[in-house]
């Protein structure tokens, strides 16, 4: 049971071992142990952090679930009241949400996958010497670096808009007539920004990735006749498994919480056309001022993240595990 | 430390040096990969040359079509934007939030991380996972209760609610991280320390801490790069006093209609903290990235 905790997360079988590294893996001790007393004393550096995170979280978690069980808008001047589960049954026949939850998915997939795939590519271009490659890994990634904000608003202003964006300029040389990006296409528009500002993300970790691979097993692919896709297929893609789950995992948490590009590029229009759940919520609860409701939702999308931070967990540190044991 | 070096030898220690991982299979398929590659870099890069080009222009030149590529660069926009009033207090209400939220996440995760992984005890996982879990938490799941809280203790528009939250935010991240800075320092070490006598405090001040310093530095470059960045808390719970630079940015948006080359400015403005401190530390970025995961 205790595997996980006794090694290194990500010390892989390919990473080199000296002695003392191996020497600095702890073992975790068993039950019975230690001593209660001695326990505790070892976790209290752990309770500061632990303390303020369940103050800043939990807390108002929980506050969240109550306040969803009220009806409770600001606008109305009736007060609050106990209503039951009545906002989450006011939550199953709001098409708008369905709309918000279907473009939560369609973002968060369509985003990471992307990435994944584009970070993957501009990976293994890198991963090889060429001239001025630092260079261009720092020109790559540098729209993670741009703040989100300035970013959405490059994307909107100077890249899509239907007059003098750059965007139309450059079709209009292949000869297609100007499209409104942001009011005809939103979620498109909102999709190609997440891709630019997540991709590098996705090449960073892929590239560490890549790298961590040892020369002899791609040298012994070689010398067994090995063509470049063939390694590629059966050797290196295994290895990066790990890395590419990763990738996902920490992808989905940070894009499935989108709300800049949004809130700044469409606003979540033409009406509710790109809304996602956080930027639904926002505005039932800062626009609506609806409180009862807005909590029902977030409570909603909690446990839904939850179902599938679940699965994508489990996945990941399966992977970590054997990747450690092998 | 970082596996994304841009010399960093390919072969396994046990390899002659002389085998290089892939022999060069032709110089021309070698050619248009590198050709790729610079054309991959360049396009990514497009839309942020593009703003900084934009920032150097006068408005008319900024919102014309055809794009204006060739025009004599002013810096009157950057002006107008460090001009503008109370541009500073904007500044310094970034500047205050992430330094202090970047100074008590490192204050609070070193004893965490040192907690889970030099002297770990069954259940510090259930720590690690805690911790994690917390980041699945949506945002917008706990916007309202602070928004209440903050209200009701008069902490709305007041920067101290930032650096509290910004903290919680990258709190989690910054224990996994320096958990596997933590974990690569060799037990004889800690051990040797102790057999000398030396105090707990003590060792962690001059034995531990230089050691994992590269990773400290690493895990605060993450959380200043997403305490700067934040937009969400910032706009919900901050009005006139407390707003950061973000707040700014949109404002120079909204506000006074569409001023491109104004705008422009301030991002380039804004973003240049994070964009240089990435650049320089490229490498940790990797690491931190990763939670310390990827090595």
């Amino acid at each position: 049971m205790s595997t996980a905790t006794d090694t290194p997360v990500g010390r892989g079988p390919d990473a080199p071992r000296t002695p003392s590294a191996d020497a600095s893996r702890r073992r975790a001790p068993h039950d019975g142990e230690y001593s209660k007393a001695e326990a505790w004393r070892r976790r209290l550096p752990l309770m500061p952090a632990f303390l303020f995170v369940v103050i800043c979280t939990q807390i108002p978690f929980l506050l969240t679930i109550w306040y969803s069980l009220r009806s409770w808008n600001l606008l109305r001047p009736e007060g609050e009241k106990f209503v039951g589960l009545r906002n989450y049954l006011d939550i199953f026949v709001d098409s708008t949400f369905r709309t918000a939850a279907l473009n939560s998915i369609l973002i968060t997939l369509g985003c990471v996958l992307v990435s994944l795939v584009f970070g993957l590519v501009l990976a293994l271009l890198l991963d090889r010497k060429f001239f001025g490659r630092g260079f261009i890994r720092t020109l790559l990634i540098t729209p993670f670096l741009i703040m989100p904000v300035a970013g959405a608003m490059l994307w909107s202003i100077s890249m899509f808009n239907p007059s003098y964006g750059l965007v139309n300029w450059l079709i209009s040389i292949v000869g297609i007539s100007p499209v409104d990006w942001t009011s005809q296409l939103p979620m498109l528009s909102i999709i190609i920004a997440l891709v630019w500002q997540w991709t590098p993300f996705m090449m960073l970790l892929l590239l560490a990735g890549l790298q961590s691979q040892t020369g002899d097993v791609l040298e012994a692919a070689s010398m067994d006749g090995a063509g470049p896709w063939t390694t590629f297929v059966y050797i290196t893609l295994p290895h990066l498994r790990f890395y590419l789950e990763l990738s996902v995992l920490l992808g989905a948490i940070y894009v499935v919480n989108t709300f800049d590009q949004i809130y700044l590029m469409t606003a979540g229009g033409p009406g509710t056309a790109s809304a996602n759940l956080p930027f639904y919520i926002y505005q039932r609860a800062f626009l609506g001022f609806d409180i009862g409701q807005s909590s029902a939702m977030g409570v909603i999308t909690v446990i839904a993240t939850i179902i599938v931070a679940m699965f994508a967990l489990r996945l990941i540190f399966t992977s970590i595990n054997s990747k450690e044991q092998s | 430390m970082s596996t994304v070096t841009a010399d960093a030898p390919r072969t396994s220690p046990t390899a002659p040096p002389a085998i290089r991982r892939r022999r060069p299979k032709g110089r021309t398929s070698g050619h248009v990969l590198t050709v790729v590659a610079w054309a991959a870099g360049l396009l990514f890069f497009a839309p942020v040359a593009w703003m900084v080009l934009t920032s150097f222009k006068q408005e008319s030149q900024a919102a014309s079509n055809p794009p204006t590529f060739f025009f004599t660069p002013t810096l009157e926009q950057y002006a107008s934007v460090i001009g503008t009033a109370g541009a500073g207090s904007y500044l310094l209400n970034s500047v205050i939030a992430t330094a202090c939220s970047t100074l008590l996440v490192l204050v609070l995760a070193v004893p965490a991380a040192y907690a889970v992984s030099i002297r770990p005890v069954k259940r510090t996982q259930d720590f690690l996972f805690f911790f994690i879990s917390t980041k699945m938490l949506p945002i917008v799941a706990v916007i309202m209760p602070i928004y209440v809280i903050a209200g009701q203790i008069q902490l709305l528009d007041n920067i101290l609610t930032l650096i509290i939250l910004y903290t919680a935010m990258n709190l989690p991240i910054a224990v996994w991280m320096m958990r596997s800075f933590f974990l690569e320092v060799p037990g004889e070490v800690l051990e040797a320390a102790s057999i000398d006598g030396a105090s707990l405090l003590r060792t962690m001040r001059t034995v531990l801490l230089p050691m994992v310093a590269p990773g400290v530095a690493a895990t605060a470059l993450i959380c200043v790069i997403f305490a700067w960045n934040e937009f969400f808390f910032a706009l919900n719970l901050t009005a006139a006093n407390a707003a950061t630079v973000p707040i700014f940015l949109m404002s120079t948006m909204t506000s006074e209609g569409l001023f491109l080359a104004r705008l422009s400015a301030a991002s380039v403005l804004a973003s240049l903290p994070v964009v240089l401190a990435g650049w320089i530390a490229q490498k940790q970025l990797v690491r931190g990235l990763s939670m310390g995961a990827v090595k």
